[in-house]
């Protein structure tokens, strides 16, 4: 089963490898991952796509909670949600196919970032089944590199991740060793 | 006023009640070893890193403190790692500072420069890179707070040299909060209830339990627990000591190497109530047949570990001391729902009680010194009452067999990641804590040799450790393997080119003794108790003795090979 994972983790150096190194460490895939500051730039948040069986991704789960630098983590399979990528694609462009191209630009709502006499760079952005679409088309006019980000997700409605509340039970807060 | 990197170190470590550390100096220490000259903590140098690590981690398994051991950049750091690993395994809280080149070096391949938090990454419950000396007293507090919280384990503070010269103002801090580390202490009510209503219906309950019930410190709720109930219980190697090993209700440890009882009680029994232990594949054999008939109860303070290997039914997040009280609390509450239990459970204690009969622990005697026979004296001359440390092979199962652990912190073993030559440095490190008591290593001589370079740190420290070697000439517990499993093949198994280690004890300063039959045990065994030296005992045991019972590996717990 695919999942899209959310992760909130520290701004700080290190967490990446921490998080990555977790799943190559297990044994988990990781199909892709997106990471930028947050709207709190003490956090970022990591956007991660993976597969594996509802025991696998249970671990995954906990075991990303479990990194002390993980402030929250939310698997998007319990709700609704919205998700997007984007890729960058450079194309042949001669004056058999620049009408074709620009045809379906439109089409998809892209953009022509760059220009060249021999190619045309652009940019589309949608779901993953869009973009697949996109590329199923566009691929017999002849491409010359890509570049995608892989998705980012946020949940519908008024629905937000908001990190933990602090909490306070156990005492701990403190420092001083509980359970002793 | 203002203090150097290095003074912070030690002011802090002070803060948080270290008085030990066990360190091996080097460039990148000088600032902090200077630091020390002046300072009143113990410092125990060794010989090796992994030496300091291990020894740390004894004298944390040992006292329940955090253990702290300090080694220099580069190689210092990286000799660190499998010491690092075995307290990682199995959740030991340390603080390993390791020093780091200066901050303008790192990343450029500099002398004695190694990623170490990167090295280590996977082997920590968490690490620090320390670049700025402002940061300094806030991480170490955090790291202290993180070692010995939750579920424990080790934490790993890189110091850049230039750090520790750096000067700022020092004021330790007194509070931690960090907002994404919340571990959970107190299991959720609901739960707690279902378990304990689950139980009172049970006909063939099981307790089973491991190193949770140790480092939560609740080996006295947990005799309550089940001597309320009346339950028969089992221990994994970590959770020897967590319930007295002479105990009616206790079966012996449970999985590759535990004993008919446990094992046949877990292959039959219609509940598990798994505490503080994480289904290790050595302790449940083929994960599909452990306890084919039971509900399983799992509490556990790690939510990692639960539904892992063995799929659970009633999982309890929380610390298992916290957990156990509160169960006890509602059982003598409510009384009244577990009258049936005695009774429902009768015929079962009575099933075990027969399989305990009927087929103990036991070996062939046949007038060749058994090391079984060494383990059983040991207990009868200690009654039980010494540390002992293992290292990792058949040395350390017929420890755990053949030694009844009485109290909890008795028993010092690598259980999760099987590091030979961790014995004998955490039983410096046990002595160090203790200087009073006795601690015995009990090794193989394979085992011995990995560390055995720390004997001129036990005699320098004049820590009359005692060493007992079952010497038998080979890996033993690889031999045995290879006996059963490869046609008798013996590759690279046969270490007859060992040292004479009687002469090597003394070279050290250390006392030497040998041992070759029987009768010579009690006499050389109490002579060496008694002296006040770091002692070895060479004991040349019978070469081709095996470990018994054995599940072989990848097989259910019921296909046991008995003697």
């Amino acid at each position: 089963m695919r999942h899209i994972i959310s992760v909130l983790v520290e701004n700080e150096f290190g967490v990446l490898s921490r998080i990555s190194g977790l799943f190559s460490g297990r044994g988990f895939n990781i199909e892709s991952l997106c990471v930028a500051e947050s709207l709190d730039p003490t956090t970022s948040t990591m956007t991660i796509v993976t597969t594996g069986n509802d025991a696998i991704i249970e671990q995954i789960l906990k075991q990303l909670n479990k990194l002390i630098n993980v402030i929250k983590v939310t698997d998007f399979k319990e709700m609704d949600y919205v998700s997007r990528e984007m890729i960058l694609v450079k194309l042949h462009a001669d004056e058999k196919t620049r009408e074709e191209i620009l045809r379906m630009v439109e089409i998809f709502r892209g953009k022509i970032i760059d220009v060249s006499t021999k190619t045309y760079t652009l940019l589309i952005t949608g779901d993953e089944e869009k973009l697949k679409a996109f590329l199923t088309l566009i691929k017999p006019l002849g491409i010359k590199e890509l570049v995608r980000t892989g998705p980012i997700a946020m949940a519908r409605g008024d629905r937000t991740i908001k990190p933990k509340e602090k909490q306070t039970k156990g005492g701990e807060e403190n420092g001083e060793d509980v359970l002793r | 006023m203002k203090k150097t990197g290095a003074q912070i170190l030690i002011e802090s470590l002070k803060m948080e009640g270290v008085d030990t550390i066990f360190c091996y100096p080097g460039g990148a220490t000088l600032y902090i070893t200077d630091a020390l000259h002046y300072s009143d903590i113990k410092q125990i140098v060794v010989r090796h890193e992994q030496g300091a690590v291990h020894a740390a981690d004894g004298y944390s398994r040992a006292s329940g403190k955090v253990g702290v051991s300090l080694v220099t950049s580069g190689p210092g750091a990286t000799n660190t790692v499998t010491g690092i690993a075995t307290a990682c395994m199995d959740s030991i809280p340390l603080v390993i500072f390791s020093c780091q080149v200066n901050t303008m070096l790192i990343g450029n391949d500099a002398f004695q420069e190694a990623d170490i938090v990167g090295i280590t990454r996977p082997c920590t419950k968490h690490s620090y890179l320390v670049k700025d000396v402002k940061d300094l007293a806030r991480i170490i507090k955090e790291a202290f707070y993180i070692a010995r919280s939750g579920r424990p384990g080790p934490v790993l503070i890189d110091i850049s040299k230039d750090v520790s010269a750096a000067t700022c103002d020092f004021k330790y801090p007194d509070k931690v909060f960090i907002r994404s580390y919340q571990p959970t202490y107190i299991g959720h009510l609901g739960q707690i209830k279902k378990a304990l209503k689950t139980i009172a219906s049970s006909k063939r309950p099981v307790l089973y339990t491991g190193g949770g019930i140790i480092s939560s410190g609740a080996s006295q709720e947990l005799l309550k627990f089940a001597e309320k109930l009346s339950l028969p219980i089992t221990n994994t190697l970590m959770g020897l000591g967590g319930f007295p090993g002479n105990h009616p209700l206790f079966l012996g440890m449970l999985g590759m190497h535990g004993t008919y009882a446990a094992n046949m009680a877990i292959t039959e029994s219609d509940l598990i109530i798994a505490i503080g232990s994480r289904f290790d594949d050595r302790a449940t054999g083929k994960v599909e047949e452990f306890a084919p008939h039971a509900k399983i109860i799992h509490v556990d303070i790690d939510p990692t570990s639960i539904s892992k290997n063995i799929k659970v039914d009633i999982p309890i997040v929380g610390d298992s001391k916290h957990v156990l009280k509160k169960m006890v609390e509602i059982i003598e509450k409510d009384e009244e729902d577990f009258k049936d239990h005695h009774t429902n459970i009768a015929e079962w204690i009575q099933k075990i009680d027969q399989w305990k009969k009927d087929y103990p622990l036991t070996y062939v005697r046949n007038g060749i010194l058994k090391p079984q026979y060494v383990i059983e004296r040991i207990y009868e001359l200690t009654k039980g009452n010494a540390i002992i440390a293992t290292e990792v092979g058949q040395n350390q199962m017929w420890a755990a067999q053949f030694f009844k652990f009485l109290k909890p912190r008795t028993i010092l073993t690598s259980g999760g990641l099987g590091t030979m030559g961790y014995g004998f440095p955490a039983s410096i490190g046990a002595q160090v804590a203790f200087p009073k008591s006795l601690v015995i290593d009990i090794a193989g001589d394979g085992s011995i040799q990995m560390n055995i370079q720390e004997l001129a740190t036990a005699v320098q420290f004049k820590l009359p450790v005692k060493i007992v070697i079952l010497n038998n000439k080979y890996l033993g517990m690889v031999r045995q393997w290879q006996e059963l499993f490869y046609e008798k093949r013996y590759t690279w198994t046969h270490m007859d080119h060992a040292p004479d280690f009687v002469k090597l004890a003394e070279a050290y300063g250390a006392a030497g003794y040998r041992i070759t039959k029987e009768e010579e045990v009690d006499d050389i065994l109490q002579k060496a108790f008694r002296n006040n030296k770091t002692t070895i005992i060479d004991v040349q045991v019978n070469p081709e003795e095996c470990v018994y019972p054995m599940v072989p590996a990848g097989a259910p717990l019921k296909d046991m090979l008995l003697v």
